[in-house]
């Protein structure tokens, strides 16, 4: 098995193609660990083989794959990391499951997750909290915590997640996997249980950057069901770049610089990365992203501001939890959704219906949405000058198990350095650069819309260079196959 | 900056029932995230359009073709309250008490 | 008692539900009277996870509407979240139009449009308890068949005076829209709904007052009869020195009794914003000209201008005969039949005729009386081979028995009598011998003592003579 453990999901795939590996054995020798595992990554684990045998063709080679738990998967259970959905089994799949499914990834089993995408520690999950495989007195990460956790632990050799702020890749940085957050629209929204629908997208979390281009060049195209997804001739090439000359890199001082509020350790990988950069041939220079130091506030507008509007189905009249049905119509409203609702889901509820109250509107939801477009004008005008941004992805490695819940404000400043991307809808990936104090750092490359491609490629290059290994967070292999 | 009433009038609004602890510390909580975000109300943005859409797409149509819908058995299958009437399968609510649709 | 006259002011708010085969978000069949929740999917029962996608041809549709009324056609709207809980309404929110919506300005006859956007109707809602009525209920289920299906919603401005001339706008606007063939405008189906804005104020005064919003008046006669109802029961408020209150009211047709829906604290905070899910829809030239090419040559209100000024018309015999299409086509075949001596105005005259006689709500085409015998009556009259009289009897047998007006007047006997004829003479003479003082008046040149000589000429002659004849033939006789 561990030799199982040590292919990236793209190697196990040529071997399957190549008739080396039984996919069937690749699946049920996951999904063991999986149901064995003690991170609480999962909250659904597949009790069998998958029902389609994967054919010797499949770009994905039956390699199987972990789906974090908002992702709609028919009649297996879908709940969003929250109460108010549990044990909800929905009567469809979302399109990028299907299509990954379809490409020979089996579902391998639903990741936990902060309750409904909102979060940064996984701590806020109707199920209980995720771990970091790392450090088991630490957060994973979040909203994504579940995927990242399990495929850093080696419990999925792949897993997609969801990014509205950060979701994908503050968590990969803190479990030191690599996360994409791809161009908004480039992947279907379809069968996604919604957050932030101008800001939510599918992105997948891997080993390394060759596994995470495979995947997502089976996530993007054009879906009939999602108005907003892209038609976009994608050709999302496996990464090869051995170097980065010619790469003009800027780094924002809004976001680096020393008010930044980075830790020292985390500081310290970012500066030895860009120096690995430059070696590889790129030049760094500061940048200037004028409106960055305000995304955060703009971002804590618009994404609660749709998310209020979003949960507004969870009323108990048609699926998921209700409370007193014998009550008045009212009473039965708000006693569920009170009971199926965590703190921090009520939290942003709350303060997304008052940023669209009456007489608010304009002096928040319409101040943030100007301010998110002056963001996006001030990445056009540095991506004049430089081909990528680069950031630390978090300002800091991943912290204790309940040293920020009490202070929902800290919390949100995870999101500093990953909320303007998501507010300007541009792609971005987090690579591990390096540990400090033991734990993962992750280092953040932006690109202008639909240079995924280059993206990767940059990305690529940088992590040959930089040679992390994960292995170490991989649990030990206990189950004999 | 947000009190009492504003909290459970916000509250209201969102069909949330909160007691009384919570009602003040989501009062403390939420005036303090306010507080920082109140800043971008300080910000020039003479001029600027607020972003509406992301995407640059526009007019996303479909054609007006049937698809299969849900059988009703499935469609009720998570029902909290399935109802069988004379007419066929429905989901049962409580009476909302006044008439319609606001 | 009030010293002061008021004025009613009324604006309409109409939803019309679109006909066209699938939703407007979803590809769920539209739906009406079957069995529940059959037609429904993921995105119209607000499933997680859920997406929409608009229906092209509800928005060509709406385009027909608003080309229709005139109106000016946005190149760029947006849909909004208007968000509200309610168990019809399976999103919490429904996708709307707000500031940007497809069509804005516009008129129907004298009634100014203010606007007509696009939006998804709401589930049923039904109740059960002993009236299915929700007072008094104690549980209610849902019905998604109908969530979902494109609403076109038309907003007029308070132009409108009366409750009468409330309903026969609509009645017009149901007709325009039938011809525009985009609905069914069935009232009884819900697919033609109705709300009315209603406040009243001094004579001649330029402000509005207050208003109230009627709600739930499903035919043309509830809607006049609760607007009714409503003036006189703000009149009478302000009559007696109270104010009307801003509210909702529903009118119960049964007891007339107008009672408000909604408690003042409940305050509409819809928290509209832009709805992420949709894209701005753009409206082109090519789909303004396909909106164009489907409409009706003529729209009713068109016609009855036309009517008026091209064919002579009273502007009410022109809207009767325009906002009819029954009575408009079997007057267009009769008049082109062309008959010399017999003009517009004459044909439309002798339909209205024809009408009383086969029921004001029946359908001339369906009757005895084809437009081509109504015309050679007509004709008869004008070239007095049978007397107006006479010919009106003729009208009441045909519409009776159908056939040839010609072999009617023959059978009975009522060709007109003209001077030509041997009798009239005579008769015009024992007329003035019976009436000697009428005789001198009019000698004496006070002409309205002839009504009773020509009275007895026309009763000896059962009607047949002609009036006019008569007349002539006693005022020469008299000098």
């Amino acid at each position: 098995m561990s030799e199982l453990l040590d292919l990236t999901a793209a190697a196990a795939a040529q071997r399957v193609r190549a008739g080396e590996l039984d996919p069937g054995e690749l699946f049920e020798a996951y999904r063991a660990r999986a149901a064995a595992e003690d991170l609480n990554a999962f909250t659904w684990v597949a009790e069998g083989p998958p029902d389609k045998r994967a054919r010797g063709d499949d770009p994905l080679g039956g390699v199987p794959i972990a789906v974090k738990d908002l992702f709609c998967t028919e009649g297996v259970p879908s709940q969003a990391g929250s109460r108010i959905l549990e044990g909800y089994r929905p009567p469809y799949t979302a399109t990028v499951v299907a299509r990954l499914r379809d490409a020979g990834a089996p579902l391998l089993g639903k990741t936990n997750q902060d309750e409904f995408a909102m979060g940064s520690s996984n701590e806020n999950s109707g199920f209980g909290p995720v771990v970091n495989p790392w450090d088991r007195s630490r957060v994973p990460g979040g909203s994504s915590g579940g995927s990242a956790a399990a495929v850093a632990a080696g419990l999925a050799p792949w897993a997609i997640g969801t990014d509205t702020g950060g979701s994908i890749r503050q968590p990969a940085a803190l479990c030191g996997v690599v996360g994409l957050k791809p161009t908004y629209g480039a992947c279907s929204r379809y069968g996604m249980i919604a957050f932030a629908s101008s800001l939510d997208q599918a992105g997948p979390l891997t080993r390394d950057v060759s596994d995470a281009a495979l995947l997502l060049s089976q996530m993007v195209g054009h879906d009939h069901c999602d108005s907003t997804s892209l038609e976009f001739e994608w050709d999302i090439a496996m990464p090869r770049a051995e170097h980065l000359k010619g790469v003009r890199l800027g780094v924002p001082e809004e976001l680096v610089g020393s008010e930044g509020g980075v830790e020292t350790g985390v500081r310290e990988r970012f500066e030895e990365t860009l120096e690995l950069a430059r070696r590889l041939g790129a030049t760094i220079e500061a940048c200037r992203l004028e409106h960055a130091p305000h995304a955060l506030s703009a971002y804590y507008l618009i994404a609660p501001a749709e998310a209020s509007a979003n949960l507004a189905r969870y009323d108990g009249v048609r699926y998921g939890l209700r409370v007193d049905g014998d009550a008045d119509l009212i009473s039965m409203y708000e006693r569920t959704r009170s009971a199926g609702f965590g703190d921090e889901v009520k939290r942003r509820i709350m303060l997304g219906t008052y940023a669209l109250s009456s007489g608010y509107y304009e002096a928040y939801y319409g101040t943030a949405q100007k301010v998110r477009t002056r963001i996006s004008e001030d990445f056009r005008e540095a991506f004049a000058s430089f081909d990528f941004i680069v950031t630390p992805t978090s300002p800091w490695t991943a912290f204790e198990l309940g040293s920020k819940t009490s202070d929902p404000l800290a919390m949100y400043l995870n999101d500093f350095c990953t909320v303007p991307m998501s507010l300007a809808g541009i792609p971005a990936i987090s690579i591990p650069c390096g540990l400090s104090d033991g734990l993962p750092v992750g280092f953040q490359l932006a690109g202008p819309a639909f240079t995924e491609s280059r993206l990767l490629d940059v990305a690529y290059a940088l992590e040959q260079a930089i040679g992390f290994d994960g292995s170490a967070a991989r649990l030990p292999d206990e189950v004999n196959t | 900056m947000l009190d009492r009433a504003q909290v459970l009038h916000v509250a209201r609004l969102a069909r949330l029932e909160l007691t009384d602890e919570e009602v003040q510390r989501m009062a403390a909580e939420l005036s303090k995230v306010l507080d920082h975000i109140e800043k971008i109300r300080e910000l020039d943005l003479k001029g600027t359009h607020p972003t509406s859409h992301v995407v640059d797409i526009t007019s996303v149509l479909r054609a007006d073709e049937p698809r299969p819908c849900l059988p009703v058995e499935i469609a009720l299958a998570s029902a909290p309250e399935p109802i069988e009437s004379a007419a066929g399968l429905g989901f049962g609510v409580p009476s909302p008490g006044q008439a319609p649709g606001e | 008692m009030s010293a002061v006259a008021y004025e009613p002011v009324v604006g309409l708010e109409i939803h019309v539900q679109l006909s066209t085969r699938t939703k407007m978000f979803c590809g769920c069949e539209v739906s009406f009277g079957d069995p529940p929740n059959t037609h429904t999917c993921p995105v119209c029962l607000g499933l997680p996870g859920s997406l929409p996608v608009t229906n092209a041809r509800a928005v060509h549709f709406g385009l027909m509407i608003g080309l229709a009324l005139g109106c000016d056609i946005a190149e760029r709207s947006l849909f909004h979240r208007k968000n509200y809980f309610y168990p019809d309404n399976p999103k919490g929110y429904q996708i709307s139009q707000y500031d940007v919506p497809l069509c804005r300005g516009g008129h129907l006859g004298e009634v100014r449009i203010h606007r007509v956007h696009l939006e998804e109707d709401a589930a049923k809602l039904n109740h059960l308890g002993a009236s299915g009525r929700i007072h008094g209920a104690d549980r209610s289920w849902v019905d998604f068949n109908r969530c979902g299906t494109p609403l076109v919603e038309i907003v007029t401005e308070p132009d409108i005076r009366s409750a009468g001339q409330a309903r026969d706008w609509l009645i017009v606007l149901r007709e325009t829209l039938r011809q525009v063939g985009v609905s069914d405008v069935n009232m009884d189906e819900g697919s033609l709904r109705c709300d009315a804005n209603v406040s009243v104020r001094p004579r001649g005064s330029g402000e509005l007052g207050t208003k109230t919003e009627l709600k739930n008046m499903n035919s043309f006669r509830f809607l006049e009869r609760g607007i009714e109802k409503e003036i006189e029961r703000q009149i009478g408020l302000l009559g007696s020195g109270y104010s009307v209150v801003q509210e909702t009211l529903h009118f119960d047709p049964a007891s007339e009794r107008l009672t408000p829906l909604r408690s003042k604290e409940e305050a509409h905070d819809y928290r509209y914003f832009p709805e992420p899910d949709l894209v701005p829809l753009l409206v082109s030239e090519s789909m303004l000209k396909a909106a164009r090419a489907e409409l009706p040559a003529e729209l009713p209100a068109e016609r009855a201008v036309r009517f008026e000024n091209e064919l002579g018309l009273s502007a009410a015999r022109a809207r009767l005969l325009a906002f009819r299409p029954e009575l408009g086509e079997y007057f267009e075949r009769a008049l082109a039949h062309d008959v010399p001596g017999v003009d517009a105005a004459t044909i439309a005259n002798w339909i209205e005729l024809l009408i009383e006689r086969i029921g004001r709500d029946a359908d001339p085409a369906e009757s005895k009386v084809t437009p081509e015998s109504l015309v050679a009556l007509a004709a008869m009259v004008s070239s007095k081979a049978v007397s107006r009289d006479a010919a009106r009897d003729v009208l009441t047998m045909l519409a009776e028995e159908g056939g040839d007006p010609q072999k009617i007047v023959e059978r009975e006997g009522l060709g007109a009598i003209s001077a030509a004829e041997d009798g009239l003479g005579e008769l015009v003479d024992r007329a003035i011998a019976s009436d000697p003082a009428a005789a001198e008046q009019v000698r004496s040149g006070n002409m309205r003592a002839i009504g009773p000589l020509v009275g007895y000429v026309m009763r000896e002659t059962k009607g047949r003579a002609d009036g006019g004849e008569v007349t002539r033939l006693i005022r020469e006789r008299l000098g």
